[in-house]
């Protein structure tokens, strides 16, 4: 036997549209999914070797200078591989900060500061460090 | 009866969570600090020797360690996050992953936590 009732009305939850991040952005979301699981995997390779090389073996950052410095980037491929791990830090990074700032932030006027003022800083970052890399002069 | 701490009382996977954003925010951050000084190479070598030079201490070197193991519990926890998503088995075996990640974590922190912590011994006895 079946009884016809009408369907329950939920009360729409206090929080919708509020806290949530806005919807609807395309497939942004499953890119920047697939991003951080990429660039995630490259990091590891590039970060741990670099912190190896720079921090850890033959005495690590007691050696480091501008003479040694010079010595790594006279060699083109670890201009390219400072700059590869760079790019893929600042991007994996700041995907991550805007990630958790969807999550925290209480308004959207304050989830666009937030985002806004995260993204100058990593953008002036990267900027910065290309810079550096690329107009690095031995004689300084 | 087990009491109510918080609303959500999660176990490993809850904290490593915490731990993994808490860990990727701090490195972000040292990061934008990291390329600012690496951009004394631009300046002078003079400029970058003498910064470079001021990180020779056992402040410094115990933050150093702290980097170290942060980047390394980031890298491995990470790799299991991406087993969740992509190994069938992943979310079946993520306590057990938990064990060999903390087994791969201890033994990557060794070389970090000698070859730096050998000079901030060295240098308090100085």
């Amino acid at each position: 036997m079946s009884v016809d009732l009408p369907p329950t009305q939920l009360p729409r939850p206090a929080a919708a549209g509020r806290r949530q991040p806005r919807m609807g952005k395309g497939n942004f979301e499953l890119y920047a999914w697939v991003f951080m699981r990429v660039s995630g995997v490259l990091l590891v390779l590039l970060v741990l070797s670099h912190f190896a090389i720079m921090h850890v073996l033959d005495g690590g950052l007691s050696r480091v200078n501008f003479a040694f410095v010079s010595g790594r980037w006279a060699n083109p491929f670890w201009r390219v591989y400072d700059f590869a791990m760079l790019t893929l830090a600042m991007l994996h990074g700041g995907n991550g900060l805007r990630v958790i700032i969807d999550d925290y932030a209480r308004t959207a006027y304050r989830r666009l500061v937030y985002q806004s003022l995260s993204a100058v800083v990593v953008g002036l970052t990267w900027v910065l460090g290309t810079l550096t890399i690329f107009t690095f002069t031995p004689e300084g | 009866m087990q009491r109510l701490g918080t609303l959500y009382r999660g176990r490993e996977g809850m904290w490593t969570w915490v731990l993994h954003r808490v860990s990727g925010v701090a490195i972000l951050f040292y990061l934008f600090a990291h390329v600012a000084d690496q951009a004394l190479l631009v300046v002078s070598p003079e400029a970058y020797n003498r910064v470079i030079a001021t990180y020779r201490n056992p402040f410094v070197g115990l933050l150093e360690i702290g980097l170290a193991v942060l980047i390394i519990f980031h890298a491995l926890n990470g790799l299991r996050i991406i087993l969740f998503d992509f190994w069938s088995k992943g979310v079946a075996r993520q306590r057990q992953m938990l064990y060999v990640q903390t087994v791969l974590f201890l033994l990557l922190a060794v070389p970090p936590t000698i070859a730096i912590g050998s000079k901030v011994i060295e240098d308090l006895r100085r």
